[in-house]
């Protein structure tokens, strides 16, 4: 079955993540990497999660990662793969499996970046078979 | 200090409503706390320590002290989702060892069904938190978040679909017994396996039911539990934890309950395999064998293994669970399934499960509850438990 476009859930930005969603208007995903331990981290946030120094700041991913685990939501309007992927930065992050066969998705399979429209609001990181 | 025998359960109630259309949620509340009194023998007048999470109305505690008038010197309204009532368990014989209260009320109710919620396909939307924006554009409902954890287990374990099925196919064995089970027919691992599929690879038949419902424990000091007539059921170890993405360094193979296991275990001086019987949180199939596994029941990996072949059906399998039909069968009230675990492990230390289901000399039981979700965010909660 192969994925359709759905509706997407505008993401609200707020001052912590706006720079964030700037940066996905520009067709740019961003991770956290921390200053001070060095550690990249997503989502990405103010305040690194593994040491708590505020001396973190926005990195921008290479846009090439492979599936550590997906679903296939069948039960839905419009079916459609929610995954994580595991970025080649390190990160494991929530996304969508997109522009794909549905029934042909497995883990460790590589993927690359795409952007899909919200609605409403700025575009969200989604991969595509690659 | 630990908690080890300084408190007990004295008083439970299971709310035998699955669909309560005529009552409000916080009628649901009330009912069961006065059902719990009843079976306790107690008063509404000793209660001093109250309990209860976010599926209570209004302000929690305020809002249901309020409408029970209750007098306390003691409340705590922890949220962990459908865990959060073991945790309770746990927080009262803590409350009660150092003194902040002597009987203490634990609450649960919901009308989901009522309400129409399709809780296991919905999209969330929670606003406000941190999370949310890199969440919920992508459809996280309940099943998929599940569903994303079978599938990474069976990619590295070796999990099978049928191996999963054998934890509905058990809980469908002890649901026959319980009048109250919303599902009662006896299921095979073809019907589970042929169900139709939900999230990949959770079929309709892995997932839980959606139901009404509530429930209420009382919990107590050893003076007001040897002041009572039912059978003594002490709390000897309780443990807590959440796990969640750790800042990308995602894990979805294992649950909270290697970190709340071993220290309930300790503390209560017990092994797994002394356990005569287990409640397992069962919002789903896949959500039963992990906890099995991270509890230590058996080595990890080798859950769909160890379930398999009818090893959790009372009476013929070694680990007995959810003898009422768990969420699987019975009731999920709230879309939270934690206190009704502690219920009837309760039941199975009086001696009080359905004689069919009843494990024999059952005088050291498990209670195990994962809320919120396993695959984003969950509160894992383990409390032990022991007759008289």
């Amino acid at each position: 079955m192969q994925s359709q476009e759905r509706k997407i859930q505008a993401p609200q930005p707020n001052p912590e993540t706006q720079a964030f969603w700037k940066a996905a208007e520009q067709g740019k995903l961003m991770i956290g990497k921390c200053g001070a331990c060095g550690k990249v981290h997503y989502y990405p946030r103010a305040i690194c999660p593994f040491c708590l120094s505020d001396r973190t700041e926005l990195q921008q991913a290479s846009g090439n990662g492979t599936i550590y685990t997906y679903s296939v939501m069948r039960r839905a309007p419009i079916p459609y793969a929610i995954a994580y992927v595991t970025l080649s930065e390190g990160p494991t992050m929530m996304t969508n499996i997109v522009d794909c066969d549905l029934d042909k998705l497995r883990i460790g399979q590589n993927v690359r970046l795409v952007f899909k429209p919200s609605e409403g609001g700025p575009p969200v990181p989604m991969f595509a078979p690659a | 200090m630990s908690i080890k025998g300084k408190a007990y359960i004295v008083g439970i109630y299971e709310h035998p409503t699955r669909k309560a259309e005529d009552k409000s949620v916080a009628q649901l509340h009330a009912e069961s706390a006065k059902g719990a009194l009843e079976d306790a023998g107690l008063k509404k007048e000793d209660i001093d320590g109250y309990f209860c999470a976010g599926d209570a109305p209004g302000l929690g505690p305020l809002s249901m002290a309020d409408y029970m008038g209750l007098k306390l010197t003691h409340m705590d309204s922890t949220d962990s989702g459908g865990s959060s009532y073991l945790i309770h368990v746990g927080h009262a014989a803590e409350a009660i060892a150092l003194g902040k209260c002597n009987i203490a009320l634990i609450t649960l109710a919901g009308r989901p069904r009522s309400e129409g919620q399709a809780t296991g396909t919905a999209a969330r939307t929670v606003q406000n938190t941190p999370d949310a924006p890199f969440e919920n554009p992508y459809g996280p409902a309940t099943a998929n978040m599940y569903a994303m954890c079978a599938m990474r287990h069976m990619h590295q374990y070796g999990t099978t679909s049928e191996q999963l099925a054998w934890i509905k196919v058990a809980a469908s064995h002890h649901a026959q017994h319980n009048p109250h089970a919303m599902l009662r027919d006896v299921v095979t691992v073809d019907d589970v396996v042929n169900s139709p599929m939900i999230a990949d690879p959770l079929h309709r038949l892995d997932c839980c039911v959606i139901s009404d419902g509530g429930g209420a424990i009382i919990v107590a000091s050893p003076e007001v539990a040897n002041s009572l007539k039912r059978p003594k059921v002490k709390i000897i170890g309780a443990g807590e934890a959440p796990k969640h993405q750790m800042g990308g360094q995602v894990d979805l193979t294992y649950s909270g309950a290697v970190w709340s296991g071993p220290p309930a275990f300790a503390e209560a001086g017990v092994k797994p395999a002394d356990i005569k019987y287990a409640s397992i949180y069962d919002s789903f199939t896949i959500t039963v064998l992990m906890q099995i596994e991270d509890l230590g029941f058996c080595e990890k990996g080798q859950g769909g293994r160890f379930v398999s072949d009818g090893n959790l059906i009372s009476g013929t399998g070694k680990l007995p669970f959810n003898t009422d039909g768990g969420g699987l069968c019975n009731n999920h009230p709230a879309n939270r399934g934690g206190l009704t675990k502690v219920i009837e492990a309760v039941r199975q230390l009086r001696g009080e499960a359905h004689p069919a289901v009843q494990v024999k000399n059952c005088d050291l039981a498990l209670a195990h509850g994962t809320g919120g979700s396993l695959g984003t965010r969950h509160g894992a909660a383990t409390v032990i438990m022991e007759r008289g």
